[in-house]
C-alpha cells in the first residue's frame, strides 16, 4: 500500500473515533447544533495560518481554543444562553475568516479539508491527541453524565462540573482542529454529531452508546476516504455522508 | 429518643447578588430524627439545603457531627426518554457495586419474583423508569454511599409506589431499619404531622420550629404563607 495513502487511513481513523467519542457527550448533552457551529470558528485560524505561513492545525486550535475559554468565561459572567453566545462567535468567525482567506481555493481547502496533504508529522499529532482524548475523556465521561442527568445531583456527588465542562471544550477544540484537515471546518462539526445520533438509535446503555459512537467514526472516515479515491470524489463530503449512511440504517433499527 | 446532635446550624445566612436568601437561621437535628423543612415556593429551601451540603458560600456555623456522610435526593427530575443510561450503569456511578440489589430491596424493589424483578429492572434504560420507580432509584443511589443522614428535596406525594407504600412510610422505615436521620423538604403541612418529630417552618428566616402539633399553629402559618390556611389534621 502507498504509504502516503496509509497515513491519511490512520488519521481519518483516529480523528473519526475521537469525534465520535466526543461527540456522544454532545448529543447527549443536546449540544448537537452547538458542536457543529463551533467548528467554524477555526476559520479565522486557518487564514491566519495561510497568510502568515504557519502551521493550519495550530492556529485552528489555538481560536477553537480560545472561543471555548470565551464561552466558558461569558456563560459565567453573563446570563445569555449558551447557543446565543455560540451562535455569535460562530457569525463573527464567518465573517472574519471569509474576509481573510486570500483565494477562493484556499478557502475551499479551509471549509472541505484536503486529506491528500497530510503527512507524516499530522498522523503522528493526530495518533497522540486521539489517545488523549480517549484518556482524559473515560475519566471525565462519568462526571459529563450524571451533569447531563442533573447538575445538582452531580456536584452534590463530588462531580467539579465547571472544571470537567472546560477540560471537555478543550478535547472538543483538539479533535475539531485535527478534523480541519480531513473534512474542513464546514463537515467537521458533521463527523461529530452524526456518529452520536445514530448510537443513540441503537443504544439503551452508556456503554454500548459510547462504544458504538466511536466505532462508526472509526469506520466512516477511512470508509468515506477510500470511496472518494475509488470514484474520485471529494474526500471531506464522501466521509460525511457515510455517516449519513450509517445514520439512516439505524433508523430502522431503532430500539 | 437518642439526644446525639448530627447537624447543628447557627445564623446561617445565605445571599445570592445581595438579595439575602436565608437569614439568620438557627436549629439543631438530632439523631434518628425526621425533620420537615416547610415554607412557601422561594422561601429558601432548596437553598438550605445546598447550604448543608456545601455547595454554595454562606456564613455563620453549619457542623455536622464529625465524619458523618450525607446522601442527598435532589428535586425529581425528568429524565429523557432515550436516554441510552442503565438503572445498572447509573447506580454504579455511585460505587458499591455488590450492595447495588441489596439496596434496591430497601427502597422497596421486591416482589414474589425478586430476582428477576431486580435484573429487569437493572437493564432498564433510567428514561422509561416511573415518577416512583425513578425516585426510588435516586434514593438507592443515595443510599450507596452509607449514609447516616438523608438529605430528602421534595418527597412528592400521591406518588405511586408500589402497593400501599407512600414515600413517607419509605422514609419511615429506612429511618427504623438503617439508623438513618432525615431531613426532608415539603410543600404538604399534612404529611408533616404524621411523620416528622421536628419542623422547620422557613420564609427566608425561622418562622417556627419543634415538635409540629407544638410548632405549628394558624398563627405561624399564617406569617408563613401569607393567608389563612386551614389544618385540617388526618387521624388514622
Amino acid at each position: 500500500m502507498d504509504q502516503n495513502l496509509l497515513f491519511t487511513l490512520i488519521t481519518a481513523g483516529v480523528v473519526g473515533a475521537a469525534a465520535g467519542y466526543l461527540g456522544s457527550v454532545m448529543v447527549l448533552r443536546r449540544l448537537a447544533l452547538a458542536g457543529d457551529v463551533l467548528s467554524h470558528v477555526a476559520l479565522p485560524g486557518i487564514g491566519i495560518a495561510l497568510i502568515y505561513e504557519l502551521n493550519p492545525f495550530l492556529m485552528a486550535f489555538v481560536f477553537l481554543f480560545a472561543a471555548s475559554w470565551a464561552i466558558w468565561l461569558l456563560e459565567k459572567r453573563t446570563n445569555l444562553p449558551t447557543d446565543a453566545i455560540i451562535g455569535i462567535l460562530f457569525v463573527a468567525s464567518l465573517a472574519v475568516g471569509v474576509m481573510i482567506i486570500p483565494e477562493l481555493e484556499e478557502l475551499g481547502e479551509a471549509l472541505f479539508g484536503d486529506i491528500s496533504k497530510i503527512d507524516f508529522f499530522d498522523s503522528v499529532l493526530a495518533v497522540l491527541l486521539s489517545a488523549l482524548v480517549f484518556v482524559i475523556g473515560s475519566k471525565i465521561y462519568k462526571g459529563l453524565v450524571l451533569g447531563t442527568i442533573s447538575e445538582d445531583l452531580a456536584i452534590a456527588n463530588g462531580v467539579k462540573l465547571r472544571k470537567i465542562n472546560l477540560l471537555f471544550m478543550i478535547l472538543v477544540a483538539a479533535v475539531v482542529a485535527l478534523g480541519v484537515k480531513v473534512v474542513g471546518t464546514l463537515l467537521m462539526g458533521a463527523l461529530i454529531i452524526v456518529s452520536g445520533t445514530a448510537a443513540k438509535n441503537l443504544s439503551r446503555s452508556i456503554t454500548r452508546y459510547a462504544s458504538l459512537s466511536t466505532i462508526f467514526g472509526l469506520v466512516s472516515a477511512p470508509a468515506g476516504l477510500m470511496i472518494a479515491r475509488t470514484y474520485e470524489l471529494p474526500p471531506g463530503p464522501m466521509i460525511i455522508l457515510v455517516g449519513i449512511g450509517i445514520f439512516l440504517l439505524s433508523l430502522f433499527a431503532r430500539k | 429518643m437518642q439526644s446525639e446532635t448530627i447537624l447543628k446550624v447557627e445564623n446561617l445566612n445565605v445571599a445570592f447578588d445581595g438579595n439575602k436568601i436565608l437569614e439568620d437561621l438557627s436549629f439543631e437535628v438530632k439523631k434518628g430524627e425526621i425533620m420537615a423543612v416547610i415554607g412557601p415556593n422561594g422561601a429558601g429551601k432548596t437553598v438550605l439545603f445546598r447550604a448543608l451540603l456545601g455547595l454554595v458560600p454562606y456564613s455563620g456555623e453549619v457542623s455536622w457531627q464529625e465524619g458523618i456522610r450525607v446522601g442527598y435526593v435532589p428535586q425529581r427530575f425528568i429524565v429523557e426518554r432515550h436516554m441510552p443510561l442503565s438503572v445498572r450503569e447509573f447506580l454504579s456511578y455511585k460505587d458499591g457495586k455488590n450492595k447495588i440489589s441489596e439496596v434496591l430491596k430497601w427502597v422497596g424493589f421486591h416482589t414474589q419474583d425478586e430476582h428477576h424483578l431486580i435484573h429487569h429492572l437493572l437493564k432498564q434504560p433510567l428514561g422509561v423508569l416511573s415518577g416512583g420507580e425513578l425516585q426510588k432509584v435516586l434514593i438507592a443511589f443515595a443510599l450507596l454511599g452509607n449514609p447516616k443522614v438523608l438529605l430528602f428535596d421534595e418527597p412528592t406525594t400521591g406518588i405511586d409506589i408500589g402497593g400501599e407504600e407512600t414515600i413517607y412510610n419509605l422514609l419511615k422505615k429506612l429511618r427504623d431499619e438503617h439508623e438513618l436521620t432525615i431531613i426532608f423538604i415539603s410543600h404538604d403541612i399534612h404529611v408533616v404531622y404524621q411523620y416528622a418529630n421536628n419542623v422547620l417552618c422557613l420564609n427566608k428566616e425561622k418562622i417556627c420550629f419543634g415538635p409540629p402539633h407544638q410548632a405549628l399553629n394558624t398563627e405561624e402559618l399564617k406569617k408563613l404563607y401569607g393567608t389563612e390556611v386551614g389544618i385540617y389534621e388526618h387521624k388514622h
